[in-house]
């Protein structure tokens, strides 16, 4: 049998929920764009009941917002369902996974420092990479990074 | 009364600087906090500086045990993106690169877990059975360490014919190894009494944690990217996944041993088919577009994610690497056991650490744990079973 997406997986999705859009990459690559605030219940939806994994998520900074994609992985078919979702630059907020999630938990710490996004609902929003002394308001991974150390003092001591 | 032991911000036990701040009541750990980010390079933010040729290079010195495993699947993911079939050749050199790297890698940790419950044979006869292995990879590529074999399209050299049998007679000697090192390992009473029902992670833990690899093989979570994603040759060579039901350390360091075995026959196996021909293709541009890259690297998924927009270097490059999911999931292992423990259960999970004495407690302080001190209470520890064996 060849592995890769599963027809009868993405009918259920689309049925479920008729919002999303999907677009197939390749057999074993899927993304499935997800408006913002459908996405805690469609990837409760798919860690609970399809099991799937969630191997980490990226922020990107792009020109239409910040774009969170969340990899899920059904690892028995090999197939990876990419949750794909925009948030707006002034209003950066999306519900946390990690309550019933824990493999979220650290992944969502790290966007929040490095790309300064507010996961709603984290149990513990500490930053997770940058060091102690790293001001809150510097976001390494976002385009308008130069200009936000522009009036930054950096301090030494903790 | 609970105190607060500080592990770190050296792991006295392994090469990286990684802090856990163990919450203790009398011997027993009750909690655990993880601090990370010692080793923050900045990677993800350095990638999309560099052209598409040049990110292997620097992906490469993520890791320096692991050094394939983060090119491999980087390269992957590009070819992912971009649709690019690499030829048959560079594909089983890939593979076997990999799977030689998955045994050198194996046998540090045995040597250090050795070491680390008072067995200082064990370290010594498995790092210098680990030492050829490094003379092949200088055979190969010319290096012991960050081989640079992998390239988008293909692989950078080749296997000369004439040096499969200096392989094959290394393997030889290894599989008559590996079966010693089994029967050391497996059937000795005291280390089964040590490593026993030691850090314990449940299937259901570590199917909401994520973890990968070793760690959630051992803890009877059955997922190997060679065998779910096959890439490469491994779809074209025969070889058993090895998943153990137990959860404990035991379980983690049978998976790892035996992982051994089906990676000396993924090898022969590579050498024997090895087509013929070309063993890279040309590649022009890089379409825009997204790709995901998956390698299952010695200590569980490496997962690459790059978005192009057409230039020569990538917009975006996400790394995870598989110890980021794993060192979560010592927040259930390590509770509830002693201190003696701690520090292997840590361990456990291979987390790519020195052996540094930088470890103090800083509440409460009548004691200081160093290094030395970790290892003496763990060896204490073994050798309280060693001596309830021998009567």
């Amino acid at each position: 049998m060849m592995k890769g997406y599963s027809k009868k997986i993405l009918e259920e999705i689309s049925t479920k929920f008729p919002e999303v859009s999907v677009k197939i990459h390749a057999r074993r690559r899927t993304y499935i764009r997800v408006p913002k605030d459908r996405v805690y219940d469609f990837a409760k939806y798919l860690f609970e009941e399809k099991r799937f994994r969630l191997a980490t998520a990226t922020g990107i900074d792009t020109r239409d917002g910040m774009e969170i994609l969340y990899h899920f992985s059904q690892d028995a078919a090999g197939t990876y369902y990419t949750i794909k979702t925009v948030i707006p630059k002034d209003d950066l907020k999306i519900k946390s996974l990690a309550p019933f999630l824990p493999a979220a938990n650290w992944i969502e710490r790290e966007m929040h420092e490095l790309l300064g996004i507010d996961f709603v609902g984290h149990p513990n929003l500490k930053p997770l990479l940058t060091a102690e002394t790293w001001p809150s308001c510097l976001h390494p991974l976002r385009r308008d990074y130069a200009d936000e150390h522009k009036d930054i003092k950096v301090s030494k001591k903790p | 009364m609970r105190r607060i032991v500080p592990i770190g911000p050296y792991h006295p036990l392994q090469e990286e600087p990684e802090f856990f701040k163990l919450i203790v009541e009398g011997e027993k750990v009750v909690d655990i906090e993880i601090n990370i980010g010692y080793n923050h390079r900045g990677h993800e933010f350095i990638s999309p500086t560099l052209t598409w040729e040049q990110v292997p290079f620097l992906v490469e010195r993520i890791c320096g045990i692991c050094s394939d495993s983060h090119p491999y699947a980087y390269v992957l993911a590009v070819e992912d993106c971009a649709h690019i079939e690499p030829p048959p050749r560079a594909q089983y050199i890939r593979t076997i690169i990999g799977e030689l790297e998955r045994i050198h890698s194996h046998y540090l940790w045995f040597g250090l877990a050795g070491h680390f419950i008072g067995y200082n044979t064990v370290w010594m006869w498995v790092w210098r059975y680990r030492e050829p292995l490094l003379d092949i990879f200088e055979l190969i590529m010319g290096n012991r360490n960050h081989y640079a074999i992998n390239k988008i399209g293909g692989a950078r050299r080749d296997i000369l014919p004439e040096d499969y049998p200096k392989i094959e007679k290394y393997l030889d000697l290894l599989e008559k190894k590996n079966a010693m090192f089994t029967k050391a390992i497996v059937d000795d009473p005291v280390i089964k009494a040590r490593l026993e029902d030691v850090g314990v992670l449940s299937k259901e833990d570590a199917i909401a944690y994520g973890v990968l690899g070793p760690t959630a093989r051992g803890s009877g979570y059955a997922i190997d990217t060679r065998k779910d994603d096959p890439y490469d040759a491994y779809d074209k060579v025969d070889w058993d996944m090895v998943v153990f039901e137990e959860g404990d350390v035991l379980a983690k360091a049978k998976v790892r041993l035996i992982e051994c075995d089906e990676s000396i026959k993924i090898v022969r196996q590579c050498l024997k088919d090895m087509p013929n021909g070309s063993i890279e293709t040309r590649v022009d541009d890089i379409p825009p577009g997204e790709g995901i890259g998956r390698h299952e690297a010695p200590r569980g998924e490496v997962f690459h994610y790059i978005r192009s927009d057409g230039s020569n270097m990538p917009v975006r490059h996400k790394v995870r690497a598989p110890s980021f999911m794993n060192l979560a999931s010592n927040a259930i292992a390590v509770k509830g056991y002693s201190i003696a423990d701690a520090a292997l259960v840590l361990a456990a999970i291979d987390p790519c650490y020195c052996c540094t004495e930088r470890t103090v407690v800083y509440e409460d302080g009548e004691k200081r744990y160093s290094g030395q001190d970790l290892l003496k209470l763990s060896w204490e520890k073994t050798e309280t079973i060693r001596r309830r064996y021998r009567k």
